[in-house]
Protein backbone atom coordinates (compact mmCIF):
# COMPACT_ATOMS: atom_id res chain seq x y z
CA UNK A 1 0.00 0.00 0.00
CA UNK A 2 1.28 3.44 -0.86
CA UNK A 3 1.21 5.58 2.25
CA UNK A 4 3.00 8.67 1.04
CA UNK A 5 1.39 10.89 -1.57
CA UNK A 6 3.49 11.11 -4.69
CA UNK A 7 4.57 14.58 -5.75
CA UNK A 8 2.76 14.00 -9.03
CA UNK A 9 -0.59 13.80 -7.24
CA UNK A 10 0.00 17.11 -5.50
CA UNK A 11 1.06 18.70 -8.76
CA UNK A 12 -2.00 17.47 -10.61
CA UNK A 13 -4.51 17.94 -7.80
CA UNK A 14 -6.04 21.06 -9.36
CA UNK A 15 -6.43 19.43 -12.73
CA UNK A 16 -7.91 16.24 -11.31
CA UNK A 17 -10.31 18.19 -9.11
CA UNK A 18 -11.42 20.25 -12.11
CA UNK A 19 -12.04 17.16 -14.25
CA UNK A 20 -13.93 15.54 -11.37
CA UNK A 21 -16.17 18.57 -10.90
CA UNK A 22 -16.84 18.79 -14.65
CA UNK A 23 -17.83 15.10 -14.75
CA UNK A 24 -20.08 15.51 -11.70
CA UNK A 25 -21.71 18.57 -13.29
CA UNK A 26 -22.20 16.69 -16.54
CA UNK A 27 -23.94 13.83 -14.73
CA UNK A 28 -26.16 16.33 -12.90
CA UNK A 29 -27.06 18.05 -16.18
CA UNK A 30 -27.96 14.80 -17.94
CA UNK A 31 -29.92 13.60 -14.91
CA UNK A 32 -31.82 16.90 -14.72
CA UNK A 33 -32.50 16.82 -18.45
CA UNK A 34 -33.83 13.27 -18.19
CA UNK A 35 -36.14 14.21 -15.31
CA UNK A 36 -37.46 17.24 -17.24
CA UNK A 37 -38.04 15.19 -20.40
CA UNK A 38 -39.69 12.28 -18.59
CA UNK A 39 -41.99 14.51 -16.53
CA UNK A 40 -42.98 16.76 -19.45
CA UNK A 41 -46.50 16.55 -20.88
CA UNK A 42 -45.11 15.48 -24.26
CA UNK A 43 -43.61 12.30 -22.86
CA UNK A 44 -45.53 9.08 -23.41
CA UNK A 45 -44.88 5.35 -23.20
CA UNK A 46 -46.42 3.13 -25.83
CA UNK A 47 -46.44 -0.61 -26.41
CA UNK A 48 -43.87 -0.22 -29.14
CA UNK A 49 -41.46 1.58 -26.87
CA UNK A 50 -40.77 4.99 -25.40
CA UNK A 51 -41.65 8.06 -27.41
CA UNK A 52 -41.25 11.73 -26.78
CA UNK A 53 -42.52 14.48 -29.01
CA UNK A 54 -43.93 17.99 -29.21
CA UNK A 55 -43.01 21.42 -30.42
CA UNK A 56 -39.32 20.83 -29.83
CA UNK A 57 -39.31 18.00 -32.31
CA UNK A 58 -38.45 15.18 -29.92
CA UNK B 1 -2.58 11.57 -21.38
CA UNK B 2 -0.11 8.70 -21.66
CA UNK B 3 1.95 7.29 -18.83
CA UNK B 4 5.07 8.51 -20.58
CA UNK B 5 3.98 12.04 -19.80
CA UNK B 6 4.36 11.38 -16.07
CA UNK B 7 8.10 11.48 -16.29
CA UNK B 8 8.62 13.48 -19.41
CA UNK B 9 5.89 15.62 -20.88
CA UNK B 10 8.15 17.45 -23.25
CA UNK B 11 6.35 20.59 -22.14
CA UNK B 12 7.64 23.62 -20.32
CA UNK B 13 5.23 23.35 -17.40
CA UNK B 14 2.49 21.21 -15.98
CA UNK B 15 -0.87 21.95 -17.54
CA UNK B 16 -3.49 23.01 -15.05
CA UNK B 17 -7.23 22.77 -15.48
CA UNK B 18 -7.31 26.43 -16.53
CA UNK B 19 -4.98 25.69 -19.44
CA UNK B 20 -7.42 23.15 -20.83
CA UNK B 21 -10.29 25.56 -20.25
CA UNK B 22 -8.36 28.25 -22.12
CA UNK B 23 -8.39 25.97 -25.19
CA UNK B 24 -12.13 26.66 -25.39
CA UNK B 25 -11.54 30.41 -25.91
CA UNK B 26 -13.72 31.53 -22.98
CA UNK B 27 -13.85 35.17 -24.13
CA UNK B 28 -15.27 34.16 -27.50
CA UNK B 29 -17.58 31.81 -25.63
CA UNK B 30 -19.19 34.72 -23.78
CA UNK B 31 -20.28 36.17 -27.12
CA UNK B 32 -21.53 32.74 -28.26
CA UNK B 33 -23.48 32.25 -25.02
CA UNK B 34 -24.97 35.74 -25.10
CA UNK B 35 -26.07 35.71 -28.75
CA UNK B 36 -27.37 32.13 -28.50
CA UNK B 37 -29.34 33.18 -25.38
CA UNK B 38 -30.88 36.07 -27.28
CA UNK B 39 -31.79 33.82 -30.22
CA UNK B 40 -33.37 31.31 -27.87
CA UNK B 41 -35.24 33.82 -25.70
CA UNK B 42 -36.40 36.01 -28.59
CA UNK B 43 -38.03 33.01 -30.25
CA UNK B 44 -41.83 32.85 -29.99
CA UNK B 45 -41.69 29.34 -28.49
CA UNK B 46 -40.75 28.90 -24.83
CA UNK B 47 -38.57 26.02 -23.73
CA UNK B 48 -38.52 24.57 -20.23
CA UNK B 49 -35.91 26.67 -18.35
CA UNK B 50 -33.67 23.69 -17.71
CA UNK B 51 -33.84 22.54 -21.33
CA UNK B 52 -33.01 26.11 -22.38
CA UNK B 53 -30.05 26.10 -19.99
CA UNK B 54 -28.84 22.79 -21.45
CA UNK B 55 -29.24 24.12 -24.99
CA UNK B 56 -27.09 27.18 -24.23
CA UNK B 57 -24.56 25.00 -22.40
CA UNK B 58 -24.17 22.61 -25.34
CA UNK B 59 -23.97 25.47 -27.85
CA UNK B 60 -21.23 27.01 -25.69
CA UNK B 61 -19.38 23.68 -25.45
CA UNK B 62 -19.65 23.28 -29.24
CA UNK B 63 -18.22 26.78 -29.69
CA UNK B 64 -15.44 25.92 -27.24
CA UNK B 65 -14.70 22.69 -29.09
CA UNK B 66 -14.23 24.55 -32.35
CA UNK B 67 -11.91 26.96 -30.49
CA UNK B 68 -9.79 24.01 -29.30
CA UNK B 69 -9.62 22.59 -32.84
CA UNK B 70 -8.67 26.04 -34.13
CA UNK B 71 -5.85 26.25 -31.57
CA UNK B 72 -4.66 22.76 -32.52
CA UNK B 73 -4.40 23.65 -36.21
CA UNK B 74 -3.14 27.22 -35.78
CA UNK B 75 -0.49 26.46 -33.14
CA UNK B 76 2.29 27.35 -35.60
CA UNK B 77 1.00 30.85 -36.35
CA UNK B 78 -0.18 31.43 -32.77
CA UNK B 79 3.43 30.95 -31.65
CA UNK B 80 4.73 33.88 -33.72
CA UNK B 81 1.98 36.37 -32.87
CA UNK B 82 2.35 38.35 -29.65
CA UNK B 83 -1.43 38.38 -29.11
CA UNK B 84 -1.67 34.56 -29.22
CA UNK B 85 1.79 33.39 -28.12
CA UNK B 86 0.55 32.73 -24.56
CA UNK B 87 -2.18 30.34 -25.67
CA UNK B 88 -1.81 26.88 -24.06
CA UNK B 89 -0.20 25.10 -27.03
CA UNK B 90 2.46 27.68 -28.04
CA UNK B 91 3.11 28.32 -24.34
CA UNK B 92 4.02 24.62 -24.01
CA UNK B 93 1.32 23.81 -21.47
CA UNK B 94 -0.85 21.55 -23.63
CA UNK B 95 0.15 19.38 -26.59
CA UNK B 96 -1.51 19.70 -29.97
CA UNK B 97 -2.76 16.10 -29.74
CA UNK B 98 -4.48 16.86 -26.45
CA UNK B 99 -6.19 19.90 -27.96
CA UNK B 100 -7.28 17.84 -30.96
CA UNK B 101 -8.68 15.08 -28.75
CA UNK B 102 -10.52 17.55 -26.51
CA UNK B 103 -11.90 19.42 -29.53
CA UNK B 104 -13.17 16.28 -31.27
CA UNK B 105 -14.63 14.81 -28.09
CA UNK B 106 -16.45 17.99 -27.09
CA UNK B 107 -17.71 18.50 -30.66
CA UNK B 108 -19.35 15.07 -30.61
CA UNK B 109 -20.75 15.46 -27.11
CA UNK B 110 -22.16 18.95 -27.70
CA UNK B 111 -23.87 18.08 -31.01
CA UNK B 112 -25.32 14.81 -29.73
CA UNK B 113 -26.66 16.26 -26.49
CA UNK B 114 -28.03 19.41 -28.13
CA UNK B 115 -29.96 17.10 -30.47
CA UNK B 116 -31.27 15.02 -27.56
CA UNK B 117 -32.11 18.07 -25.44
CA UNK B 118 -33.84 20.11 -28.16
CA UNK B 119 -34.03 18.98 -31.79
CA UNK B 120 -31.79 17.73 -34.58
CA UNK B 121 -32.04 20.89 -36.68
CA UNK B 122 -30.29 22.84 -33.91
CA UNK B 123 -27.77 20.02 -33.52
CA UNK B 124 -27.17 19.97 -37.28
CA UNK B 125 -26.60 23.73 -37.30
CA UNK B 126 -24.12 23.39 -34.43
CA UNK B 127 -22.29 20.60 -36.28
CA UNK B 128 -22.20 22.73 -39.42
CA UNK B 129 -20.87 25.71 -37.42
CA UNK B 130 -18.01 23.61 -36.03
CA UNK B 131 -17.31 22.19 -39.50
CA UNK B 132 -17.41 25.66 -41.06
CA UNK B 133 -15.13 27.25 -38.46
CA UNK B 134 -12.57 24.44 -38.35
CA UNK B 135 -12.49 23.10 -41.90
CA UNK B 136 -13.66 25.96 -44.13
CA UNK B 137 -12.21 28.87 -42.15
CA UNK B 138 -9.26 27.60 -40.09
CA UNK B 139 -7.86 24.91 -42.37
CA UNK B 140 -8.79 26.23 -45.78
CA UNK B 141 -9.44 29.92 -46.20
CA UNK B 142 -7.74 31.67 -43.28
CA UNK B 143 -4.30 31.28 -44.84
CA UNK B 144 -5.53 31.64 -48.40
CA UNK B 145 -7.58 34.80 -48.79
CA UNK B 146 -7.62 38.32 -47.33
CA UNK B 147 -11.39 37.93 -47.05
CA UNK B 148 -10.73 35.35 -44.29
CA UNK B 149 -12.34 37.53 -41.65
CA UNK B 150 -15.54 37.90 -43.68
CA UNK B 151 -15.78 34.11 -44.07
CA UNK B 152 -14.81 33.38 -40.48
CA UNK B 153 -17.45 35.83 -39.33
CA UNK B 154 -20.14 33.50 -40.63
CA UNK B 155 -19.13 30.84 -38.10
CA UNK B 156 -19.43 33.33 -35.25
CA UNK B 157 -22.81 34.44 -36.54
CA UNK B 158 -24.53 31.06 -36.21
CA UNK B 159 -25.16 30.89 -32.41
CA UNK B 160 -28.31 33.09 -32.35
CA UNK B 161 -29.68 31.04 -35.25
CA UNK B 162 -28.92 27.81 -33.34
CA UNK B 163 -30.60 29.26 -30.24
CA UNK B 164 -33.68 30.16 -32.29
CA UNK B 165 -33.73 26.71 -33.93
CA UNK B 166 -33.37 25.03 -30.52
CA UNK B 167 -36.54 26.78 -29.34
CA UNK B 168 -38.67 26.64 -32.48
CA UNK B 169 -37.32 23.68 -34.44
CA UNK B 170 -37.07 25.89 -37.53
CA UNK B 171 -35.09 28.78 -39.01
CA UNK B 172 -37.03 31.94 -39.78
CA UNK B 173 -36.29 35.39 -41.14
CA UNK B 174 -35.67 36.73 -37.61
CA UNK B 175 -32.94 34.13 -37.08
CA UNK B 176 -31.39 35.05 -40.42
CA UNK B 177 -31.42 38.75 -39.48
CA UNK B 178 -29.58 38.03 -36.22
CA UNK B 179 -27.09 35.96 -38.20
CA UNK B 180 -26.56 38.83 -40.66
CA UNK B 181 -26.04 41.33 -37.84
CA UNK B 182 -23.08 39.40 -36.42
CA UNK B 183 -21.82 38.45 -39.88
CA UNK B 184 -21.64 42.08 -41.06
CA UNK B 185 -20.24 43.29 -37.73
CA UNK B 186 -17.23 40.94 -37.74
CA UNK B 187 -15.14 42.43 -40.61
CA UNK B 188 -14.95 46.05 -39.35
CA UNK B 189 -14.38 44.74 -35.80
CA UNK B 190 -11.38 42.60 -36.80
CA UNK B 191 -9.96 44.94 -39.43
CA UNK B 192 -9.80 47.70 -36.83
CA UNK B 193 -7.85 45.28 -34.64
CA UNK B 194 -5.62 44.33 -37.57
CA UNK B 195 -4.73 47.99 -38.11
CA UNK B 196 -3.09 48.31 -34.71
CA UNK B 197 -1.63 44.78 -34.46
CA UNK B 198 -0.48 44.62 -38.07
CA UNK B 199 3.04 43.46 -37.29
CA UNK B 200 1.65 40.30 -35.72
CA UNK B 201 -0.13 39.25 -38.88
CA UNK B 202 2.91 40.15 -40.97
CA UNK B 203 5.05 37.82 -38.88
CA UNK B 204 2.54 35.00 -39.10
CA UNK B 205 2.12 35.48 -42.87
CA UNK B 206 -1.65 35.38 -42.47
CA UNK B 207 -3.09 37.18 -45.51
CA UNK B 208 -4.94 39.84 -43.55
CA UNK B 209 -6.27 42.67 -45.66
CA UNK B 210 -3.71 44.99 -44.03
CA UNK B 211 -0.91 42.75 -45.28
CA UNK B 212 -2.16 41.97 -48.79
CA UNK B 213 -3.85 45.23 -49.79
CA UNK B 214 -2.38 47.73 -47.36
CA UNK B 215 -3.84 49.93 -44.68
CA UNK B 216 -5.51 52.39 -47.04
CA UNK B 217 -7.61 49.58 -48.54
CA UNK B 218 -8.39 48.28 -45.05
CA UNK B 219 -9.65 51.72 -44.00
CA UNK B 220 -11.85 51.81 -47.12
CA UNK B 221 -13.22 48.35 -46.37
CA UNK B 222 -14.00 49.30 -42.76
CA UNK B 223 -16.05 52.29 -43.91
CA UNK B 224 -17.97 50.36 -46.59
CA UNK B 225 -18.78 47.43 -44.28
CA UNK B 226 -19.78 49.78 -41.46
CA UNK B 227 -22.22 51.64 -43.69
CA UNK B 228 -23.71 48.34 -44.91
CA UNK B 229 -23.92 47.14 -41.32
CA UNK B 230 -25.66 50.34 -40.22
CA UNK B 231 -28.28 49.97 -42.95
CA UNK B 232 -28.89 46.35 -41.97
CA UNK B 233 -28.95 47.05 -38.22
CA UNK B 234 -31.40 49.94 -38.52
CA UNK B 235 -33.59 48.09 -41.04
CA UNK B 236 -33.80 45.20 -38.53
CA UNK B 237 -35.51 47.65 -36.20
CA UNK B 238 -38.55 47.64 -38.50
CA UNK B 239 -38.91 43.85 -38.45
CA UNK B 240 -40.53 41.58 -35.88
CA UNK B 241 -37.39 41.33 -33.71
CA UNK B 242 -37.08 45.11 -33.60
CA UNK B 243 -39.13 47.78 -31.89
CA UNK B 244 -38.75 51.21 -30.26
CA UNK B 245 -36.06 50.12 -27.78
CA UNK B 246 -34.01 48.34 -30.42
CA UNK B 247 -34.46 51.16 -32.90
CA UNK B 248 -33.26 53.77 -30.40
CA UNK B 249 -30.18 51.69 -29.55
CA UNK B 250 -29.50 51.01 -33.25
CA UNK B 251 -29.80 54.66 -34.27
CA UNK B 252 -27.45 55.91 -31.55
CA UNK B 253 -24.83 53.17 -31.86
CA UNK B 254 -24.80 53.11 -35.64
CA UNK B 255 -24.36 56.89 -35.75
CA UNK B 256 -21.35 56.49 -33.43
CA UNK B 257 -20.06 53.49 -35.37
CA UNK B 258 -20.28 55.21 -38.76
CA UNK B 259 -18.63 58.29 -37.24
CA UNK B 260 -15.79 56.08 -35.96
CA UNK B 261 -15.39 54.39 -39.34
CA UNK B 262 -15.38 57.80 -41.03
CA UNK B 263 -12.58 58.97 -38.71
CA UNK B 264 -10.56 55.84 -39.51
CA UNK B 265 -11.13 56.35 -43.23
CA UNK B 266 -10.31 60.03 -43.06
CA UNK B 267 -6.79 59.69 -41.73
CA UNK B 268 -3.50 58.26 -42.92
CA UNK B 269 -0.80 56.19 -41.24
CA UNK B 270 1.22 59.18 -40.05
CA UNK B 271 -1.75 60.57 -38.17
CA UNK B 272 -2.59 57.11 -36.78
CA UNK B 273 0.95 56.51 -35.57
CA UNK B 274 1.12 59.98 -34.05
CA UNK B 275 -1.65 59.16 -31.58
CA UNK B 276 -0.84 55.43 -31.39
CA UNK B 277 -3.95 54.35 -33.34
CA UNK B 278 -6.32 56.04 -30.91
CA UNK B 279 -9.26 56.19 -33.37
CA UNK B 280 -8.78 52.55 -34.38
CA UNK B 281 -8.58 51.39 -30.76
CA UNK B 282 -11.65 53.46 -29.86
CA UNK B 283 -13.57 51.97 -32.82
CA UNK B 284 -12.57 48.44 -31.80
CA UNK B 285 -13.72 49.05 -28.22
CA UNK B 286 -17.01 50.52 -29.43
CA UNK B 287 -17.55 47.48 -31.66
CA UNK B 288 -17.62 45.26 -28.56
CA UNK B 289 -20.38 47.33 -26.95
CA UNK B 290 -22.11 47.61 -30.33
CA UNK B 291 -22.93 43.92 -30.69
CA UNK B 292 -23.82 43.34 -27.05
CA UNK B 293 -26.13 46.38 -27.08
CA UNK B 294 -27.91 45.33 -30.26
CA UNK B 295 -28.55 41.80 -29.05
CA UNK B 296 -29.41 43.14 -25.61
CA UNK B 297 -32.03 45.39 -27.22
CA UNK B 298 -33.50 42.42 -29.14
CA UNK B 299 -33.74 40.60 -25.82
CA UNK B 300 -35.47 43.58 -24.17
CA UNK B 301 -37.94 43.80 -27.06
CA UNK B 302 -38.74 40.09 -26.71
CA UNK B 303 -39.17 40.50 -22.95
CA UNK B 304 -41.46 43.52 -23.33
CA UNK B 305 -43.58 41.68 -25.87
CA UNK B 306 -43.76 38.55 -23.74
CA UNK B 307 -44.93 40.53 -20.72
CA UNK B 308 -47.44 42.41 -22.84
CA UNK B 309 -45.82 45.84 -22.55
CA UNK B 310 -45.56 46.32 -26.32
CA UNK B 311 -48.35 43.98 -27.35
Amino acid sequence: MISRQHELHQRRFGRNLGVGLVLAAFIAVIFGLTVVKVTSDDFSVTNSGVQTGGSDGN
Amino acid sequence: MSDASINSTGLDGEAQFGDYFALLKPRVMTLVVFTACVGLLAAPVSLHPFVAFCAILFIAVGGGASGALNMWYDADIDAVMKRTAKRPIPAGKVTGQEALAIGLFLSGVSVMFLGLATNWLAAGLLAFTIFFYVIIYTMWLKRLTPQNIVIGGAAGAFPPMIGWAAATGSVSVEAVLMFCLTFMWTPPHFWALALFVRMDYDNATVPMLTVTHGRRATRNHILVYTILLAVLAIATGFTSVGGPVYLTVALVLNALFVKGAWEIWNRDEDQAEADRYLAERRFFKLSLYYLFAHFGAILVEAGLERFGVLA
